[in-house]
């Protein structure tokens, strides 16, 4: 065991010493990789800062049932004991006029309704189902339609749906985004460890005619590949960073116009660590292949 | 001991470096192999640490059949067989004192051991005070020493060398044999290549002599 770490060790500071011997393209080939892993993982942070903000308007779906401008409380107090009667609700609520300007305001827009004189809101009911079921929705919503007193029945789902549609999409996007970057990386890596045997053909050689076996040899090339995916991973990160510090601040502004507040979050611990991982991951694994392929003709 | 049965080396290209050659040598025995140039005698030693194959015949070390070792464990075979090349295929990338370290690293001894082995080995070639220059520095007999001293450190039972006083003046050749000869003492089997017949004439060491790829005295 101690000589195991010791052997280990030892193939690292060897593979560190190779890649701080030739900084210039070790640079280089870690920026390559950096900003080959920066696209995928900057694109999953932005659909986790989208999704976020989605979770954040919108909890579960519900049923926005919006009341003729002209109906007043005798029509609200009729639809209110039909939805009594609806034994699918899970719960409904009354939003006066009055209450949802007032949350409009609260919500950032005050300035834009102080140039409103009167209050363009209809009375509504809010209304939650038991489960979550899209037929159950057209149904409940057809028929709610045809009350009186109803101006308008929607289904605040709609848009959650078309949006986690969209973000799976996105999510596909950004794994296939991976999967073929994280080619790049391997191939980079594949062609630096074949540059690394040419290089170390004669250590190789002489280490093998003093009864280096292939484990030992091959040591130092897997930590080398290793440690520059790590490299790619850390400039990946930084990229990614370096993006959102860019852009919190126009996108805080372009929120703001809207009246909502947005802050940008950056991958947290397990995303950094998953990011330079999965780089790691992929240095070793081309360094895996070029060691089986340019090792025996050595 | 090491035992060649009938063996015959063909090189790519058809040309035959050794014919039906039958040798024993006992462990513990020091011989001496002469021979005209392209007689076959760096063939001969590269057979034994299976650097090369023979074509036909056997090669047997302490009862193994070379030519039937895998992969995996050649490198174990090699690990008990100093060997000093024709060419002494030193690193010139790092200084002396890791050169004559690497087969104690490869055999995975602990630091502070290795470091006391390599110590002595400089000083029995006579290079100690110098492990900090590179082999690019040294002479060629310096050189040859670096590689005598890289092949016993890890003190083998066989000991193989390929004219290890090719470029050593009269005296420093003497010193290499009588380093040889004790290795030879402490029971090392040696095997030594060279064209100098007066080098280990003291120890009326057995002399084995190839000439056109055959044994003509054993
Ligand atoms: N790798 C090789 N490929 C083809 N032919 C080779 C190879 N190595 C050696 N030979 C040939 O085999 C013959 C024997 O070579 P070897 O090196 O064993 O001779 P030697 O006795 O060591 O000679 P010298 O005293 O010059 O070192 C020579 O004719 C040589 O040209
Ligand atoms: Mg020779």
């Amino acid at each position: 065991m101690r000589n195991w770490l010791y052997l280990h060790s030892r193939a690292f500071k060897q593979a560190f010493a190779r890649l701080a011997g030739q900084p210039l393209g070790t640079l280089l080939s870690a920026l390559v990789m950096g900003i080959a892993l920066a696209l995928p993982a900057g694109g999953y942070i932005l659909l986790d800062n989208v999704a976020a903000l989605a979770r954040g308007v919108s909890g579960t779906p519900e049923i926005s049932l919006f009341l003729d401008s002209g109906a007043g409380p005798a029509e609200a107090a009729l639809i209110e004991d039909r939805l009594q009667s609806e034994p699918e609700l899970a719960s409904f609520r009354f939003v006066p006029r009055e209450e949802a300007l007032q949350q409009l305001e609260n919500s950032g827009l005050k300035d834009v309704l102080d140039g409103i004189a009167v209050n363009p809101l209809p009375d509504a009911f809010i209304i939650t189902l038991r489960r979550e079921d899209p037929a159950l929705f057209e149904a409940l919503s057809a028929r709610m339609r045809d009350w009186p007193g109803v101006e308008l029945v929607q289904l605040d789902s709609a848009w959650v749906k078309r949006l986690s549609a969209l973000l799976e999409l996105g999510r596909t996007v950004v794994l296939v985004l991976a999967g073929v970057l994280g080619l790049t990386l391997v191939i980079v890596t594949f062609n630096t460890i074949r540059l690394q045997i040419l290089t170390q053909k004669s250590e190789i050689e002489v280490s093998r005619l003093l009864g280096a076996t292939d484990r030992f040899i091959r040591r130092p090339f897997y930590w080398f590949g290793s440690l520059q995916g790590i490299l790619g991973g850390l400039i990946a990160l930084a990229a990614v960073w370096g993006g959102i510090v860019v852009l919190t601040a126009p996108v805080a502004a372009l929120a703001e116009t809207y009246g909502v507040m947005i802050v940008l979050a950056g991958p947290g611990w397990v995303e950094s660590l998953a990011v330079i991982a999965f780089a790691a991951f992929l240095g070793w694994m081309g360094a895996a292949i070029s060691v089986r392929r340019h090792l025996a003709a050595v | 001991m090491i035992v060649f049965d009938n063996v015959a080396k063909q090189y790519p290209g058809g040309y035959t470096a050794l014919d039906g050659v039958s040798l024993k040598i006992a462990p513990g025995e020091l011989v001496v192999l002469s021979g005209h140039s392209g007689a076959g005698k760096s063939t001969l030693l590269k057979l034994i640490p299976a650097i090369e194959h023979p074509s036909s015949g056997t090669v047997w070390i302490n009862d193994q059949d070379v030519s039937r070792l895998s992969r995996r464990a050649i490198p174990y075979l090699r690990r008990n067989i100093g060997l000093v090349l024709q060419e002494s295929r030193l690193l010139f990338d790092r200084p002396v004192y890791d050169n004559i370290l690497l087969p104690l690293v490869i055999n995975g001894h602990p630091p502070g051991d290795a470091a006391r082995r390599v110590a002595a080995a400089l000083d029995l070639v006579g290079l100690y005070g110098r492990e900090k220059e590179y082999p690019a520095g040294l002479s060629g007999g310096e050189q040859q020493r670096v590689a005598i001293a890289r092949a016993f450190v890890n003190r083998p039972s066989i000991l193989i060398a390929d004219e290890p006083t090719a470029h050593l003046d009269p005296a420093y050749a003497a010193e290499i044999a009588d380093l040889f000869k004790s290795f030879n003492s402490a029971g090392v089997t040696v095997l030594v290549v060279t064209h100098d017949a007066a080098l280990f004439r003291q120890w009326t060491p057995r002399r084995v002599i190839l000439a056109h790829g055959r044994l003509v005295e054993t």
